[in-house]
This record gives C-alpha cells, structure tokens and sequence, in this order.
C-alpha cells in the first residue's frame, strides 16, 4: 500500500490524478487479522459507516492460531477499492491486505442446493449434478440436496440450471481465496 | 501489586502529569490507587468535561490528554469528547470501568457495551481481558494515541480485573505488527513535488491541523519562505503558519477570507500539507479549485484522494516531508520571479476584500469588534480556546494566530460547550501562559459546570462571552437561507452569566461599552484566578464573507 509513484515528466498538465475511481469489477480481499474479540465488529462496522456493501464474508482460521483470515468479496463498480483498502488498514487488529489478482487466484465457494426431485426429475437433476462435478449429499422422497463447489461463476451457472426443478433453499459460505505459486495470500 | 496500581505506573512512564475525570462504582479501585498513585488528578463535574479537558490540554501542550469516566452513564458522557478527539486527530487515551466480567452481557447496573458504542468514534479501543494485560494495553493505547495520526484510544477495564493482583513488570516496547505509521515520505515523489512546484505558475500551499500535530510549523515556514508561495490555513491549522505575514493569506474555507479562496480557485498547483479537503473547505466539490494539480501530504494514506484525486501523493508526517521538501526544491533553484504576476493578483484581493466590518456609531460592541480587543488586550499571546458558533468564526477570521497550538477549537465535529473545559485542559497543561476562551452564550452553558473546578483548583482561565442572546449561527443560516423565520433561535437575557460565576466562587463581569473594552479586558485578565465575562455585543451581526453550502469559492457572499 501507498503511493502509486508518480511518473517522471515535469510539466503540471502531465501530472495525472492517481485515481480512486471505480474499477469496474468484483475484489476479492484477503484480509489477515489478529484473533481478538471484536475484530470482525470493526471491520463490518466500519463498511456500514462508509457505506461499503459487503458483497460475501467469511472467517476462518490460518495456519497461525493467533491470526484469522477473513476473505469478503466487494464491487469496485460501486465503491472505490483503493479507499475501503486504506480505511481497512487503519483497523489496529488488521495485519495484511491482499486484492487478489483475478488471473493468479484460486477462489472457491461452497454450495447446498435443496431442490424438488420427484422421480421422474432425479435423474435429470442427477446428471446435471454431475456435469458441474456435484455430489448428491442426501435424498428424501420429494427432494434432494446437491453439494457444489467452485467459483462462484459455476455456482450461480449452477444455480440457474436447477431453479426450473424447484429451489426449495440454497446456501452459500461466500468466498475463499488462495494466490497461486509460492507467495503468501 | 492490583491492576489498577500498575495503571499508575504506566501512566507514570508514559509521562502522565494530570489525569481528568469523575468516579463510580464500577472504577473505584482506579481512584483508590489514586490516592497514593502519585498522578495529579482533577475531579471535574461532568465526564465530557473532563474528556474536553483532555483534548484542551492535548492540544495546547501537544502531549497526550487523560480522561477517566465510569461504567455506563460515565462512559456515555464521553461519547462526545471522544468524537470530537477522533474528527481533529487529538491524542487522547480514555479510561472508563465496566462492570464485573460475570456481569457483562447481562444488563448489570450501570452495564453499557462502551467497546460497542465507541467502535466508529476511536482511532483503537481495548477491552481488557485479563488483569496481567493491562500494563501492555495502556501502553499501547499511548503509542497509537500519540503516533501516526493522533487520535482517541479507549480502554475499558472491567472492575473485578482492575482489582485483581498481578505481577508487575515495566513494559518497555510496544509491539503492533497491524499498526506501523510511515512519517518520512517517499524520497522520490518528494522530489517530483519539488518539482511540480518549480513549475507552477500559480502554486498555493493549504495548511492543515496535520501541521500542529506534527510539529511541523517551523518547516511548513521555511518551505514556504523557500521561495515566496501563498500560505492559507484551515481552522484546525490557524497558527501553523504566523499571522500576519506578507505571505499569508487568512484562513480558506465557508468563513475565510476571499484572497485565501480565490487563491485556491485559481491556482494552478495546491500543496496540501495535513488537510484532508472537509466540505467547508471545498465548497461544491465539482467546481473546487477546477485549474489545480494536487500536491497532498498526509499521515494517514487513508486521507489522500478520499475527496479529491492527488497527483502527486506522499505519506508522510509535515515535519519531515517538509524538511525534505525544502531541500529539494531548493536544489532545484526556481525563478521566484515567475511568481511575480500571481502575487500582483492575490495583493490585488487582499487590497480589494480585507476582513471588514461596519463598526458601531455608539458604545455598542460589534462582535468582531470584541475578538480585536482581546487580541490587542492580549498581544495576540493567549492560548485561546473556543465553543463553536459566530464567535469562533470572527475568532478565527480576526485574532491573528502568530504560532501554534494558540488556537484550540473543536473543527471537525463543531462541539458547542468545547471552549471552556477545553481551556481548563490547556490552562492546567500551561500553567504559565494566559489561557482565554472565547464563549458562545449558547455554547457556554453546555459545560458552564466546569467553573465549579476551575474555582476549586484555582485554574485561572478568562472566559469572555460573546453575548447575543442567540443560537447566532444557527440565527444567521435562518435569517440567510431559510426566508428569515426564526425559529428556536431566541435565548433571550437567560442566564444571569455574572451571578452564576458568582455562584460557582468565579470572578463575573460585564462588559458593554466599546470605548473602555481594550482596557476591562485586560482589567479581567489581570484578576487572578477563573473570570466569566459576560460581553453584550450587538444582537443581528452575521459572521462574513461566506460561501454558501455547496456553493464554489467564486459565490462568496458579503
Ligand atoms: C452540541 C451542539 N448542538 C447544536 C449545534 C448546532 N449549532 C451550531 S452553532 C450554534 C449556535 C451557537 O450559539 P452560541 O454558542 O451562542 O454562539 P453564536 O453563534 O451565537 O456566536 C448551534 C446551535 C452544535 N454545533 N453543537
Ligand atoms: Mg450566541
């Protein structure tokens, strides 16, 4: 974090704003914290009195038990990732940020789709569990429950493609994320 | 040794000479330590009191303030001052009690989730845990309090943890690996600032309250006399650079002078030094300063381009970026001479649009008449605190700040009844300098029960109210903006404001003549200890130049 660097010219009408415009796009950041109480407190209070949507959270334990991981997801179409990254690193209990790269990321979310299987449905629901590499977790007379994993792309594509059977509830634990190669997330 | 026993001692360490506050059953053991603790404490008569106090002696001595409240209603009272600390970046650490860790959660007596209630309002707060904690936690709250950009820090110690016995050792290092403040700046986007500034044609350098804060006042001059560039001041930055001076503009913003705004408005190059572009100083933020390119030093990245894009960014405490800002823009040797025509057209301002007022044909006592004679009454010396309203305005606009932490009001969050505890706070941390508060009559009686302490401890601030039996400020938006109709603005001849100094054992006077005002303010100030005066001024005087809400600094009006 810091400055951008301001390139080398001089004249003032060459000097360009370092932008904290929109980006356009979904973030996904990795946001290591101490494990102390009240931490996931500041952090969510401080996006409601900024006026930050948080799109997904989750919180977890690393490999370290004195720090947590928290991953949220936000729309840099609406907010301006550069201020709500600055505004998180102020958060005394905050150790790291990372704004994952999309194209050097792993990013995982879980799913449970309770869907409307009567016997003629379940084997077309069947395959395409399996296409999207589902499990089918438990079965009852006039349902079944769909285990999916993987970005969050294929579980909305996911979604998409079962809703017509008959959603009866979903859930989803939002977003986790992992650089890839040997650098630290 | 208790908890609370070792809160002395770190206090102690941290260099603590006068703790604030008020007790309660829930930090009783923090007040019998107290007692032999060896720490000067003074028993205010209201907690948000006691926390003005402490950001009053904060800002006058640039140490940290203490302010100690209890659980609950104590803690609550503090909501304000700790407000108002964390919007003017004011060094503060806060003690308050909380009840038995057996009776958190359950709605104790005189339970209130304070951690919870301060969250959006502190820079950090720590709930203590566990009493062998405690020592480590308050010095921490003094390192982020103090580093960085200063600000509140609360702890809160629950009562049976603050009793408990520890082990005591000295804490000498703080260890916070979320929390590593960046004070000296990048060298090389110091140098293209140099640069920048080199180029400029019509350069002006936007002083904030950053500057005080850093100590950065003595660099902020030398960087502005290191060729002749215009200086303005914020409220919150009044004194960072002495006033007058050739180079000074007066203060920018909804009430400042229309050089200092017109400045911004045509410049082509603003080197923002520890401001953070607060809409009473942009006005309509679409049309503020619409030819520059920004310069913006700032401790706290978090503040750079938040309001206004930067081109050319540097965090950094003023101090040392403008220590090093000198040296390089000295290296390079501009042409002062290229700043000849901008200085022609910014005299030219100043000659047309001086700070002006139409003074009364009798005795009567113009406002800005007033804040004249206490500065001729005062050589312009006094610490001077102030509540928040008209006469802060023609305080900052008139008394002309030569050095800072002179200038001690509440900017960011306008907190009416600041001035007074503010100036005990300032008057206990400089007991050898003059400390005056100029008062609102609203704004006055919001602490007015602070006088009981400064009678019982002999703190001999000078109070002048500036009385216009109005709401005024609020009196002129409705006069100005809202067709005239006044409403709920009248406080008419209420209070008696010398016989309630009297009653509180303070020196009350009044003052109503103009031709002998000079000489009964010095009269006043001469009386030793407390002295409330109250200063009849005239009723309907509104606080000009001003630029509109939301207007641009071209719309100024009167
Ligand atoms: C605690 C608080 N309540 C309300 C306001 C809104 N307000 C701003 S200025 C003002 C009038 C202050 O009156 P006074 O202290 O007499 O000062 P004057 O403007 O008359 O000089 C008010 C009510 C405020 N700033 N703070
Ligand atoms: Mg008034």
């Amino acid at each position: 974090m810091g400055e951008p660097g301001t390139k080398e010219p001089l004249s003032l009408e060459e000097l360009e704003a370092a932008t904290n415009m929109r980006t356009g796009r979904k973030h996904v950041l990795s946001i290591l914290v101490e494990n102390k109480s009240g931490v996931l407190t500041r952090i969510a209070g401080l996006f409601a009195r900024r006026g930050f949507n948080i799109a997904t959270l989750t919180v977890g334990p690393t490999e370290d038990t004195e720090i947590s991981r928290v991953t949220l997801t936000v729309d840099g179409a609406l907010h301006p990732i550069d201020q709500v990254t600055k505004q998180l690193h102020k958060l005394v209990n905050v150790l790291k940020i990372r704004d994952l790269e999309p194209g050097d990321t792993v990013a995982r979310e879980l799913a449970l789709f309770k869907v409307t299987a009567d016997g003629a449905q379940r084997g077309e629901l069947m395959q395409i569990a399996e296409i999207f590499r589902g499990k089918v977790v438990d079965v009852t007379k006039r349902a079944i429950i769909i285990e999916v994993t993987g970005t969050t792309d294929k579980i909305e594509a996911f979604e998409t493609m079962v809703r017509p059977f008959g959603l009866i509830e979903m859930m989803r634990t939002g977003e986790i994320a992992i650089s890839r190669g040997r650098s630290e997330t | 040794m208790r908890a609370v026993d070792a809160l002395m001692e770190c206090l102690k360490a941290e260099g603590v000479d006068v703790v604030f506050g008020l007790p309660g059953g829930a930090n009783l053991p923090t007040y019998d330590a107290l007692v032999n603790g060896g720490i000067r404490h003074i028993l205010v008569r209201h907690e948000a009191g006691g926390g003005h106090a402490a950001e009053g002696y904060a800002k006058a001595t640039g140490k940290v303030g203490v302010a100690f409240a209890t659980s609950g209603p104590g803690a609550t009272n503090l909501i304000t001052p700790i407000t108002d600390a964390m919007m003017d970046s004011v060094p503060c650490v806060f003690v308050t009690g909380q009840v038995r860790t057996e009776l958190l959660g359950t709605d104790g007596f005189q339970e209130a989730d304070t951690i919870g209630i301060t969250m959006p309002i502190v820079k950090h707060s720590i709930m203590i845990q566990s009493p062998q904690e405690l020592p480590r936690a308050i010095h921490e709250a003094f390192h982020i309090a103090r580093t960085g950009r200063p600000g509140p820090v609360l702890v809160d110690i629950p009562m049976d943890l603050s009793r408990a016995e520890i082990d005591y050792e000295p804490v000498s290092d703080v260890r916070l690996p979320g929390y590593q403040p960046r004070v000296e700046g990048n060298q090389k986007q110091i140098r293209q600032a140099a640069k920048a500034l080199a180029a400029a044609q019509r350069p002006v350098i936007y002083a904030g309250g950053g500057v005080v804060n850093a100590e950065g006042s003595e660099e902020l001059i030398e960087f502005a006399r290191s060729d002749r560039f215009p200086v303005t001041c914020t409220l919150m930055g009044l004194g960072a650079y002495p006033a007058p001076d050739a180079q000074w503009l007066g203060m920018l913003g909804m009430h400042g002078t229309r050089a200092a705004n017109y400045a911004m408005d045509e410049a082509d190059l603003i080197c923002a030094v520890g401001a953070r572009f607060d809409d009473r100083i942009t006005g309509k933020l679409s049309e503020f300063a619409p030819r520059a390119k920004f310069i913006h030093i700032d401790v706290d990245p978090a503040e750079i381009s938040k309001n206004v894009p930067a081109h050319i960014p540097i965090v950094g405490d003023a101090k040392h970026v403008l220590a090093k800002l000198v040296v390089e823009y000295r290296a390079i040797g501009a042409d002062p001479g290229r700043l000849e025509a901008w200085w022609s057209r910014i005299e030219g301002w100043k000659a047309k649009y001086p700070l002006s007022y139409e003074d009364s044909a009798d005795s009567e006592i113009k406002p800005q008449f007033l804040i004249q004679a206490l500065a001729e009454a005062t050589g312009g010396e006094a610490i001077l605190t102030s509540d928040v309203g008209q006469h802060q305005m023609w305080a900052a606009q008139h008394y002309d700040f030569p050095a800072p932490r002179r200038w001690i009001n509440s900017g960011g969050l306008g907190t009416m009844g600041f001035g007074l505890p503010a100036a005990m706070g300032a008057a206990v941390g400089c007991p050898d300098r003059l400390v005056c508060c100029i008062a609102g009559d609203g704004s006055v009686q919001m602490n007015a029960q602070e006088l009981a302490t400064c009678a019982q401890n002999g703190i001999p601030i000078k109070v002048f109210i500036m009385n216009n039996g109005y709401l005024g400020m609020v009196r002129q938006w409705q006069e100005l903006f809202w067709d005239g109709k006044y409403s709920q603005v009248d406080m008419g001849e209420f209070p008696d404001f010398v016989k309630l100094a009297e009653a509180y054992g303070v020196t009350g006077l009044r003052f109503a003549d103009k031709t002998t005002l000079v000489e009964d303010i010095k009269r006043a100030i001469a009386i030793d200890g407390p002295v409330l005066v109250d200063v009849r001024v005239t009723r309907e005087e509104n606080t000009y130049p001003m630029i509109p809400a939301g207007h641009a600094a071209r719309e100024m009006v009167g």
